[in-house]
């Protein structure tokens, strides 16, 4: 059989496959025609298909499907997997909400337990117990922010001013230059929170634009 | 035929289980067919047919409405029906080579394994004999012939059940059919 064309082997399984292009099954019979071994080769192949058609059907035994109702799982399940189905079919949507929750819940932490009194250190401030003073005639250069403590201002302030958890108080003299912000309430806070966060990624001065 | 099956498909997803009855009468014969057939066993044949149509339930919400159902609950079975011929096989793979011989894999090895006594082979009433052959044959090879010969399923629908390309099932029927001209080459 070495004398004879490699394709002869495949262009028979095409043949019994259905897919024989019309000029290979010519060269596959005029092949056949002056070669016994390939002609043997091909009656066996051919006689390897009958015989795999004698198989017959089998039928599923009696209760199959009675089989397969009796162990379906009970129908009161599929509404409590609704959720999970939902947070499956919806990835971007359940890893938003995710990192939102997991969001505020470090924010609402960072609100609750920062307690403690504390206050931008600037020359010049005077601190009575929990409360800060800018004292008359005074002048702090810079912001200032008092956290969980009162703030009275009395002087000047050159700067913004926050205060977050706590009163403030200004006095007749006091001058503040900049804002003034008070931050008692959850959503405050949190939008404070945001602010900042946003501030931090954003140049602080914008140049003015250049007219010619 | 799938428009039917998937208006039952619909009626069981909105919680209705009786008509998924209906898609079990409709495709149990073809499935019990196919798995005994890779199986060999009647009993395994009924337990792994059945355990498909619990695992479509199941999943009946992955099955994308726009493809064939058939196709998605033969893929179902053929799957279970593989991964209990491979459990019931020792592990080693089966493509590599046996020491100290040439040619010879671990095919041929399980293959003289399950072999008969000739006169045994010989005595068997055809339908039985089928069988035998069939089961003798590799599993890859086994899975694409049953498909092509007892569902009588086109090449490409074997290729999706299977996920493979169609090119392998190709080569995979090919391959089997000589398989067996050899196994029964004596006959």
């Amino acid at each position: 059989m070495t004398k004879c064309p490699i394709e002869v082997v495949q262009y028979m399984h095409e043949y019994l496959d259905g897919e024989i292009a019309p000029e290979y099954e010519r060269e596959l019979q005029d092949h056949l025609k002056t070669c016994g071994d390939c002609r043997q080769l091909f009656d066996e192949l051919n006689g390897t298909v009958t015989f795999l058609n004698l198989a017959q059907p089998l039928e599923a035994p009696e209760g199959f499907a009675a089989g397969v109702m009796a162990s379906l799982p009970k129908t009161g399940r599929r509404k409590k997997t609704g959720a999970k189905r939902w947070l499956r079919q919806h990835p971007m949507l359940s890893a938003a909400a995710l990192f939102l929750v997991l969001m505020s819940a470090a924010l609402f932490s960072s609100y609750n337990t920062n307690e403690q009194f504390s206050v931008t250190m600037q020359p010049n401030l005077v601190i009575e117990g929990d409360t800060v003073v800018v004292p008359a005639g005074e002048v702090v250069k810079g912001d200032l922010v008092v956290k969980n403590g009162d703030l009275r201002i009395e002087g000047e302030v050159d700067g913004n001013v926050t205060v977050i958890r706590g009163e403030k108080y200004m006095a007749s003299t006091a001058v503040v230059t900049g804002n003034i912000e008070e931050i008692d309430e959850l959503f405050d806070w949190l939008w404070y929170k945001i602010k900042t966060a946003f501030k931090g990624l954003k140049p602080e001065k914008t140049e003015p634009p250049i007219d010619e | 035929m799938d428009e039917l099956i998937n208006k039952r498909i619909n009626e069981v997803l909105q919680g209705n289980q009786d008509a998924f009855e209906e898609i079990v009468l409709l495709f149990q014969h073809r499935l019990y067919h196919v798995c005994y057939r890779m199986l060999g066993s009647r009993e395994e044949a009924q337990d792994i047919a059945q355990e498909a149509f619990v695992r479509a339930y199941s999943n009946l919400h992955t099955f994308d409405q726009k493809r064939k159902f058939s196709t998605w609950i033969f893929r179902i079975a053929t799957n279970l029906c593989i991964d209990r011929i491979r459990k019931k096989k020792p592990d080693y793979s089966l493509d590599a080579q046996v020491p100290g011989t040439e040619g010879l894999d671990m095919y041929s090895q399980i293959a003289a394994a399950d072999e008969l006594p000739e006169d045994e082979v010989e005595r068997m009433e055809t339908q039985e004999r089928v069988q035998y052959e069939i089961g003798r044959l590799p599993e890859k090879y086994r899975s694409v012939i049953t498909l092509r010969y007892m569902e009588e399923l086109p090449l490409q629908e074997i290729a999706d059940i299977l996920d493979l390309p169609l090119g392998t099932v190709k080569t995979r029927v090919h391959r089997g059919r000589d398989a067996l001209r050899k196994q029964i080459g004596t006959m």
